[in-house]
């Protein structure tokens, strides 16, 4: 217990420490709306600290059980002289990354299920394009302080939600029976095959229209919402809720990045190191997942998400 | 777990019996997207690492100096491209030659891969006449193909 909660304070004291020693440089790189200064720090030091922020991102995020995206935009949009279109392009990309990366082993598992995923995939990522397109019309200002009050409702969320690891679902409703989503997944820690079946299909289907456009708005991923209305809405296990999740950001988050990167909205300075930086971090994650308090890294998250969203919001202001 | 979950876990002789359309594990269209998705997201993933050391190393000079590139990350996107003299959509194909640009290909590869999944499992769903999937397959990859088309577009801001 006291090990854990030495490792979770000095993880935060690192990411703390990270924020700070970039804050002032990054303070005197104030994104302008009408032009930009020259940074006062070397060129090569941007992507380095990007690096390091978003791999210490990464490990949290999987101690969190959070994706990458999530974190992301609002510490990096908050915290850092970029604007925001090229941050939730940023955004956007490293949850692809990270999906793309996790797709494979979760469908070929049969954890993520691809019957499930195809007619959410489509609602979602019509959304995101639509999303997209708002967040890039929009003022800043107004994205800032949308995004706070997003960040501010997904703390809520992560509060409050409670997960089903198998829910009841007394019998499929008559949409998922027609399209035949159900489905069978061996679960290791008991040894049984786990017979799973969806219920409310069109009120969850209706309900990834705004996750989907909320993604492609934020830049956020979306994760912190799929999971939710998977598992607790429509009734799916958790594990498949999980990994289907995971697997439909990589559908999502493609349709929302390509209109980001055809609106210009990409500087690879930014995102390159961010998405190398998140996947490593995201690698040291799983080693460390076993010896640290999950609870303990998750209201951390929490708290640093709070920080972020009253951040966007202050700065939405001008404060 | 509660009632529920111990209600949901059937054995698996009856669980097959439920669902006989199911077997444990991934289906055949899936096992296909999912070996597409892995070998082409690592060639993604090592090209988007290859071309950014190409481009930070300075091999491939940049059209945007690494050293000035702070001066428009503030800016909104609509502007970073008018003070850079950019073109939106698929401009940057032209621009293979500059180290900035030549990361551009590996993450259109990356934001690609979804439809070329898409793409591959189609023919499956149709002989196996899985019409209704195969049309919403379909349609997603219409929907990321106008996406990426760069036809939809914002007016900036």
């Amino acid at each position: 217990m006291r090990r854990g909660l030495t490792m979770s304070l000095f993880a935060l004291l690192i990411f703390t420490l990270l924020a700070l020693a970039a804050g002032p440089v990054l303070a005197s790189t104030e994104a302008t709306t009408e032009g930009a200064k020259a940074s006062g720090l070397i060129w090569w030091a941007w992507p380095v600290i990007l690096f390091g922020i978003t791999f210490v991102m990464g490990i949290f995020a999987v101690l969190a059980g959070v994706g990458g995206g999530v974190l992301f935009t609002p510490i990096i949009g908050g915290f850092f002289p970029f604007n925001m279109d090229f941050v939730r392009a940023a955004g956007l990309l490293v949850a692809l990354s990270g999906a793309l990366a996790a797709g494979p082993g979760l469908l070929k598992k049969g954890m993520a299920d691809l019957r499930l995923a195809i007619p959410i995939a489509l609602i979602a990522s019509s959304g995101a394009i639509v999303g997209a397109m708002i967040g890039l019309a929009l003022p800043d200002n107004i994205v800032q302080i949308s995004l706070g009050v997003a960040i501010l409702g997904i703390v809520a969320i992560m509060l409050k939600a409670k997960k089903s690891e198998f829910p009841d679902v007394p019998k499929a409703d008559n949409l998922s029976t027609a399209l035949r989503i159900s489905g069978i997944y061996h679960e290791t820690s008991t040894g049984q095959d786990i017979n799973w079946k969806i219920h409310r299909t069109p009120q969850g289907l209706f309900t990834f229209i705004f996750i989907g456009v909320m993604a492609g708005m934020f830049g956020l991923g979306a994760g912190w919402a799929n999971v939710p209305v998977l598992n607790l809405m429509m009734g799916a296990p958790l594990k498949v809720s999980v990994a289907t999740s995971k697997f439909l950001l990589s559908i999502t988050d493609t349709s929302a990045a390509w209109i980001y990167i055809n609106q210009g909205a990409l500087i690879p300075m930014i995102v390159v190191p961010s998405v190398i930086g998140i996947m490593l971090g995201s690698f040291i994650g799983v080693k460390l997942l076993a010896k640290t308090k999950p609870a303990m890294i998750k209201n951390i998250v929490i708290i640093l998400l709070g920080f972020s969203g009253i951040r966007a919001i202050l700065k939405g202001f001008g404060i | 777990m509660g009632e529920s979950s111990a209600s949901a876990i059937r054995a698996p002789k009856q669980a097959k019996q439920a669902v006989p359309e199911h077997v444990v594990g991934a289906s055949e269209e899936q096992i296909i997207y999912a070996n597409i998705l892995n070998i082409s997201m690592k060639l993604g993933l090592a090209g988007i690492i290859s071309s950014f050391l190409l481009y930070v190393s300075g091999v491939v000079a940049p059209r945007i100096p690494v050293h000035e590139i702070s001066r428009f990350w503030g800016m909104k996107s609509h502007e970073y491209m008018v003070q850079t003299n950019i073109s939106g959509g698929w401009s940057w194909l032209g621009l293979y030659g500059y180290g900035d640009f030549l990361n551009f290909f590996p993450i259109a590869f990356l934001a690609g891969i979804t439809i070329v999944c898409y793409l591959a499992i189609i023919p499956t769903l149709l002989r196996k006449k899985d019409t209704v999937y195969a049309v919403l397959a379909m349609v997603e990859v219409l929907v990321l193909v106008a996406a990426a088309s760069g036809l939809i577009s914002t007016g900036g801001h």
